[in-house]
């Protein structure tokens, strides 16, 4: 490879480089930093530092508007009362709350997972449930009780970007099904299974966030829950239904759960850190019976046993507390966000258009054509905004034209003055784009691949 | 190297590391800053790590350390405007002064300083915006393709970390990369491409005596060393000292000291070379606030070396106090 012979012999050190004798002692191979590189697991090669990543350190800085954090606003919770939750729990049930405990997750806290879920008109046993670090945990187990490398995950096009980055790390290949105002397409999705079975994948389950949609920001309608289920079924297909986001609708009640629909056909995942706080780390899932078995294991294998404190402080504060009505707040303040990023954007980016989320946190914004959301994030960081560019939501290099924006963080103040800044961005961008007319993609993303933003972003 | 006391009443400094930043390599500059602070602990010296922010300046009243060693990369520690600030506040700093990192960070200015000093640098145009849109883009880009010839690199005139850096195979490519290092500032630099063994030479000051650092030299392995090969470990195979022959290492630590010299860079830079297939080193950049991450090249020059980072950073911080 060298052009040059290594040399053979320490070279006598110039003045100019006094360091250079010490320095041919070293070895003469090169050095990769990284002396187990040659160790790894083939999946570990998806696994690299991204530019986005380097982009996103500084949207959580006060001087920038992040329209790109996913992160619940926390000072809304009643800190006082979860203090004295606390308190009260280590000083008379210590000894139990920071010892280990049930591989499957605490009793009484599965006894109102249930309650919980019969929000959405699921009706399951405690048995059914297994508690899990966040819902992700539960996606990694349902991963890799699942997938063999090669398998197909079928998901919605976009697609929560921390759900693809675990089927990646498995070497599952994932498809994208087509969505629209009503959540994903159940003719498009009966298309794409059956010419993947033509071509003799093995698709393992669909991946879909029914409700308030992380990206789109849109919810599957009640007609085509049915729908989707039957396309599934009768493609021998499990369903695993991401849902986050259920109790955070801003219009009505929340609409039955997949799940609520088919016990068998469904593994339901829920989550305490959108209606609560995620710094608990509680999720669970809710799977046919020989499926939870198999995660409970799975389970044990990665962390013995979910977080003891957390789940008992929950427990105990599902049941001291008017959690429900504080989820209300939640909703109320979210909605107010809402409304204030849907006027902004009406007002600063008439030539863009976006989705009208009825609940949740994140809004799918569509730049005008020739516009690549992805390339302009440096300049939107030096403009002092940051928003998830939407490839970082497809598997296979889409998305370019899109972009995530959170309402779920920033106060309305902010918010509009974040998209004023990113209607600047924008206006730029266009005036490049006039220069240049449309460029295309660069070469090196034509392949297409994640990129993982931090835990505070997915 | 043996540790000595470097303030004159025999004491360790206090240091306070500025890392951070709002710039696009915030991220880097932080883990840099962490690395440093961590050495120059381990060396006896009383560190603070203080962000560039609005508590800055504050926080440097009240603190008074008595050396400020700005880590920042990107605009505002590489841009001359911050040690600008250092200078107005009289606090003593590591590194260069403002009007040094004025012209090392402006790329084609660097470049016809270093030339004028007798160093090889690659054919390059800078094409801000406004020509593109004056001219028509497409004239223009074809103009630049056929004088650089394919491949050729595009990069941002400012900026680090190889943030909005592209080689471009071919025409079809090149308006992309030209928008795309647009995202990072308003002037594109298009280069002719130098084929030959990609090395960073870094120019150290230690105890007042310049040291010039053996070459790195660097193998991506996608063939670019981009942002993802710099700093995914693994990714980019290291070769310190550089492979190359005696007289060839020899014109190369050279040139970079000469590059140092002719921007009046102080205590600490990384001068970026291709050495051609002539034995030539053909200056790409010099950085005035090099990257001191575990991958960075600096710190790899200095194991090269067999120095300890810990000895080094202090030599620097002692050439800062008896400047």
């Amino acid at each position: 490879m060298s052009q040059h012979p290594p040399p053979s012999s320490p070279p006598d050190a110039p003045a100019a480089s006094a360091a250079a004798g010490a320095a041919a002692a070293g070895s003469r191979g090169g050095n990769r930093l990284d002396r187990w590189r040659e160790s790894y697991a083939v999946r570990t090669a998806s696994m690299t530092a991204s530019e986005i990543r380097a982009l996103f350190a500084v949207a959580n800085r006060p001087e920038v508007v992040s329209l790109a954090g996913g992160m619940p606003y926390l000072p809304a919770l009643p800190l006082d009362a979860i203090a004295g939750i606390a308190q009260r729990l280590v000083a008379e049930k210590g000894a139990v709350a920071l010892q280990y405990g049930s591989g499957q997750g605490e009793e009484v806290l599965r006894e109102q997972i249930v309650e919980v879920m019969r929000q959405q008109q699921i009706q399951a046993h405690p048995d059914d449930v297994i508690v899990t670090t966040g819902s992700q945990q539960a996606l990694d187990l349902v991963a890799r009780v699942f997938l063999d490398p090669g398998d197909v995950v079928v998901a919605e096009a976009p697609s929560y970007v921390g759900a693809l980055n675990v089927f990646r790390s498995y070497q599952a290949q994932i498809v994208h099904v087509a969505m629209d105002a009503d959540g994903l397409q159940p003719q498009a999705l009966d298309e794409t299974l059956t010419r993947l079975r033509a071509q003799g994948e093995r698709v393992k389950f669909l991946y879909t966030v029914p409700n308030h949609h992380n990206p789109a920001g849109v919810t599957l309608s009640l007609e085509r829950r049915p729908q989707v289920l039957e396309v599934c079924r009768r493609h021998g297909v499990l369903v695993l239904e991401d849902d986050p986001y259920a109790l955070l609708g801003f219009e009505g009640d929340p609409l039955p759960a997949l799940r609520s629909m088919d016990s068998e056909l469904v593994v339901h995942l829920g989550s305490f850190s959108k209606t609560f706080a995620p710094g608990f780390r509680v999720g669970w899932a809710v799977a046919p019976h020989a499926v939870r078995e198999k995660l409970v294991l799975a389970a044990e294998s990665s962390v013995l046993c979910p977080t003891a404190f957390g789940q008992f402080a929950i427990a105990e504060y599902l049941q001291t507390y008017d959690w429900l009505g504080q989820v209300k707040v939640f909703r109320e303040l979210y909605r107010e966000r809402r409304d204030a990023m849907l006027d902004a954007l009406t007002t600063h980016l008439p030539q863009a258009t976006w989705t009208h989320p009825d609940g949740g946190f994140y809004v799918w914004l569509t730049l005008p054509d020739g516009l690549d959301a992805k390339a302009m994030l440096p300049r939107a960081v030096t403009a002092r905004v940051a928003f998830v560019p939407g490839t970082a939501f497809y598997a296979d290099g889409s998305g370019r034209q899109s972009m995530r924006l959170s309402y779920c963080f920033p106060t309305a103040d902010r918010i509009r003055e974040g998209v004023r800044r990113l209607a600047g961005v924008v206006q730029d961008e266009l005036e490049v784009l006039e220069t240049f007319g449309s460029v295309g993609t660069p070469p090196h993303e034509r392949q297409g691949g994640v990129d993982a933003p931090g835990p505070e972003l997915a | 190297m043996t540790r000595r006391a470097v303030t004159t009443d025999g004491g360790s400094p206090s240091v306070a590391v500025l890392a951070g930043g709002l710039s696009h390599e915030r991220d880097v500059s932080l883990r840099s800053g962490r690395r440093v602070a961590e050495a120059l602990r381990a060396s006896g010296c009383e560190v603070t790590v203080l962000d560039a922010d609005a508590h800055l300046l504050p926080r440097l009243a009240q603190e008074r350390p008595d050396v400020v060693w700005p880590v920042l990369h990107g605009a505002i520690g590489e841009d001359g405007a911050l040690r600008d600030v250092l200078e107005l506040l009289r606090l003593t700093y590591v590194g260069s002064r403002p009007q040094s990192c004025r012209l090392a960070w402006d790329k084609p200015i660097a470049a016809s300083v270093v030339r004028a000093a007798g160093i090889a640098v690659p054919e390059h145009i800078a094409l801000p915006h406004a020509t593109f849109r004056d001219l028509g883009a497409q004239p223009v880009l074809q103009a630049a393709g056929a004088w650089a010839g394919f491949p050729l690199v595009v990069k941002p005139s400012r900026g680090g970390s190889a943030l909005g850096v592209a080689v471009v195979d071919g025409p079809r490519d090149l308006a992309r990369a030209v928008v795309d290092s647009f995202a990072y500032g308003d002037t594109a630099v298009v280069q002719q491409h130098v084929r030959g063994t990609e090395v960073a030479v870094s120019v150290v000051e230690v105890d007042g005596e310049l040291l010039v650092l053996p070459a790195v030299e660097i193998v991506a392995d996608g063939g670019s060393y981009d942002y993802t090969a710099r700093y995914t470990a693994g990714a980019t195979e290291f070769f310190a000292p550089a492979r190359l022959a005696d007289d060839v290492a020899e014109r190369l630590a050279k040139a970079a000291r000469g590059a140092h010299e002719a921007l009046g860079l102080r205590h600490l830079s990384r001068i970026d070379f291709i050495v051609d297939t002539e034995g030539t080193p053909v200056f790409l950049e010099a950085n005035a606030a090099p990257g001191m991450t575990e991958t960075s090249l600096l710190p790899q020059g200095a194991a090269a070396a067999g120095l300890e980072l810990d000895d080094l950073y202090r030599g620097i911080v002692a050439s800062a106090v008896s400047a």
